[in-house]
């Protein structure tokens, strides 16, 4: 899927803020992610290398180091529950097993709906009211318990069934001009 | 005495508008700078604070401010550091969360100081509440003629973008930010040279955190003078601590350096939970080594006194273990961390901290041999000092001193033959 002039526009339009376009690609990875369902797919990244005078090699070594940036596909809604030392000491692992089993799928894995998949983070800066879930790019949901997981899954289905869709949509991510949310 | 912290709100209260940060004084020390005073007595006044960097590494302001060229050299930039991401460490996050137009007035004095072109901030990519935020404030900041061409009739032309990045730690070591920020993977840089001769687009750059930013207002507003007549002697002004883990009242707690930790722990943040004794605090963020009880109840929390103490002050976060949590476990989660979050350049911290992580598996599984626990120490030793950047040396202290100051714990493991705690220290 090559990029869309629309989404080509949006990133030429960082291109001021920087004196050189390749400071653009994390923000255009970002986009990319948003416009895509939570992933980078490969067959962009022709595109928005030449859109930055760089090598593909020069996006996919960018791609592979970050970890909020996927190379393969996610849920519409991806789950990340923060796994460091003061999550984990206020319960954080029983959470991740409790999701886990839930949804019936493990850490890495996609529901055989699309809807939800789940990975595990490291600090989310989120230490004071840990244990901490991070849905897509959205701010953060904050003391979470394992008894409350039932409820946040039936908010996310049910935003998912008003948006009409399953699986990827473009709701990951920002559309990081401010304000999107 | 209670004192009375400057950077945030009141609890409860958001300062993000522009109209609600003027009405507490807010960018009275931008006004005051460019209207009243030149550049070099800003540099003067922010290094006669004595303010120190309250990003981890606690460097003197000022000091490195004035390692810039003389003006004349442009673009100059100023790369603002909002990728907080040490473990246990959220208190810029309310920063930008509360009170952003501070760190822009922060930034707009830092640029009069030193002819600044324009000021990057690099923000943590998970952290799109305050992304926002920081955006919409800039909009009305810039606005309202505190950005953009001939500030204040200043004939200052300064512009802040906020910049996101995507989730990896090593992107708030100062060059891996750089690297990142010009769309490269963050892998630091050897020094010399530094960023304040060639930083950004090898450009002399300036690069502070979000909360040291923030101080600058206030420096100039009411002076040096009154800076230093809070905190200690070395250590001066308030700093945000982020306290979290097992504690009644986890959150972050404005006060003065020199604060003892005692205090933070049983009076701010209300003690452990009841029946609980304590076993263990990090003072700092993982990266700093941990203190016993007994000498966490004993310090003050100043750059001086941990140091004496055998830790660091880091970023501030303070991470509480009472008697149920179980050191090697504790251990583990460090390991872990950074064996994820190494950029792979160096090899004693990438294969170091991939070996320590295994190792505290093993402890903890009570699969190791005692001759481990020495293996464990040689580690940590062959990976201190010896690398581009400080990730390797964090990685030694993280977890090697759990193993330093809790060696008893860490045999028990070994001599049961699993954890001691089992089935009642938390989960990793």
């Amino acid at each position: 899927m090559p990029l869309s002039e629309e989404l080509k526009a949006r990133i030429a339009a960082e291109f001021p803020k920087y004196p050189e376009k390749r400071a653009v690609l994390l923000t255009a990875l970002h986009f990319i992610q948003a416009e895509c369902g939570g992933w980078v797919p490969p067959d962009t990244v022709p595109d928005l290398a030449t859109l930055l005078g760089i090598l593909p090699i020069d996006v996919e070594e960018v791609v592979s180091f970050y970890p909020m940036y996927h190379s393969d596909p996610v849920g519409k809604w991806h789950l990340q529950i923060c796994t460091n030392l003061p999550c984990c000491v206020a319960g954080a692992r029983g959470l991740a097993q409790a999701l886990e089993e839930r949804l019936d799928i493990l850490s890495g894995e996609i529901t055989p709906d699309g809807l939800f998949s789940i990975g595990e983070s490291e600090c989310l800066g989120s230490c004071g009211t840990a244990p901490v879930l991070q849905v897509n790019n959205e701010p953060f949901v904050e003391n979470l318990k394992p008894a409350d997981l039932p409820a946040l899954l039936e908010r996310l289905r049910a935003r998912a069934a008003a948006s009409g869709s399953n699986g990827s949509n473009g709701s990951n991510g920002s559309n990081g001009s401010g304000g999107g949310r | 005495m209670a004192f009375v912290g400057y950077l945030l709100p009141p609890e409860g209260r958001n300062w993000s508008a522009l109209a609600d940060y003027k009405a507490n004084g807010g960018y009275e020390g931008a006004e005051k700078a460019v209207r009243q005073m030149k550049p070099a007595d800003v540099l003067t006044e922010v290094k006669n604070s004595g303010l120190r960097g309250r990003g981890g590494a606690g460097f003197a302001a000022g000091m490195k401010w004035s390692f810039l060229p003389a003006d004349g050299v442009h673009p100059r930039y100023i790369a603002c550091n909002a990728d907080e991401s040490e473990p246990g460490t959220f208190k810029d996050r309310q920063i930008l969360e509360r009170n952003p137009h501070q760190l822009i007035e922060g930034l707009l004095i830092a640029a009069w100081a030193n002819s600044i072109d324009a000021a990057y901030v690099y923000m943590r990519g998970e952290y799109r509440g305050a992304f926002d935020n920081l955006n919409a404030a800039v909009a009305e900041a810039r606005a309202a003629g505190y950005l953009g061409r001939n500030i204040l009739g200043s004939g200052l032309d300064f512009e802040i973008y906020v910049h996101r990045g995507a989730g990896a730690y090593i992107c708030g070591e100062e060059t891996g930010l750089m690297e990142s920020l010009e769309g490269r993977k963050g892998q630091p840089r050897k020094r010399p040279p530094f960023p304040a001769i060639a930083g950004l687009w090898k450009r002399p750059t300036v690069i502070n955190n979000v909360e040291t930013m923030s101080h600058v207002p206030h420096v100039i507003r009411k002076g040096a003078d009154w800076f230093k007549t809070i905190g200690t002697e070395k250590s001066t002004g308030s700093t945000i601590f982020g306290v979290s883990g097992q504690i009644m009242r986890p959150g972050t707690y404005e006060l003065p350096f020199g604060t003892p930790l005692r205090e933070i722990i049983h009076e701010y943040a209300g003690g452990l939970r009841p029946g609980r004794t304590l076993k263990a605090v990090i003072p700092g963020g993982v990266s700093m080594p941990v203190l016993t009880a007994e000498t966490a109840m004993q310090v003050t929390m100043d750059h001086d006194t941990l140091q004496k103490n055998g830790s660091l002050l880091g970023t501030g976060a303070v991470i509480v273990f009472d008697d149920t949590s179980c050191m090697v476990r504790a251990a583990i989660v460090i390991a872990r961390f950074f064996r994820h979050e190494s950029c792979g350049q160096c090899t004693q911290c990438r294969e170091g901290t991939g070996w320590l992580h295994k190792l505290m598996m093993q402890i903890e599984a009570g699969k190791a041999r005692k001759s481990d626990l020495d293996t464990v120490d040689e580690i940590t030793r062959q990976m201190e000092g010896k690398t581009i950047c400080a990730l390797s040396d964090a990685a030694a202290w993280g977890s090697g001193w759990f193993l330093r100051r809790f060696r008893p714990e860490f045999e028990a493991h070994i001599e049961r033959g699993g954890c001691p705690l089992a089935g009642v220290s938390f989960e990793v």
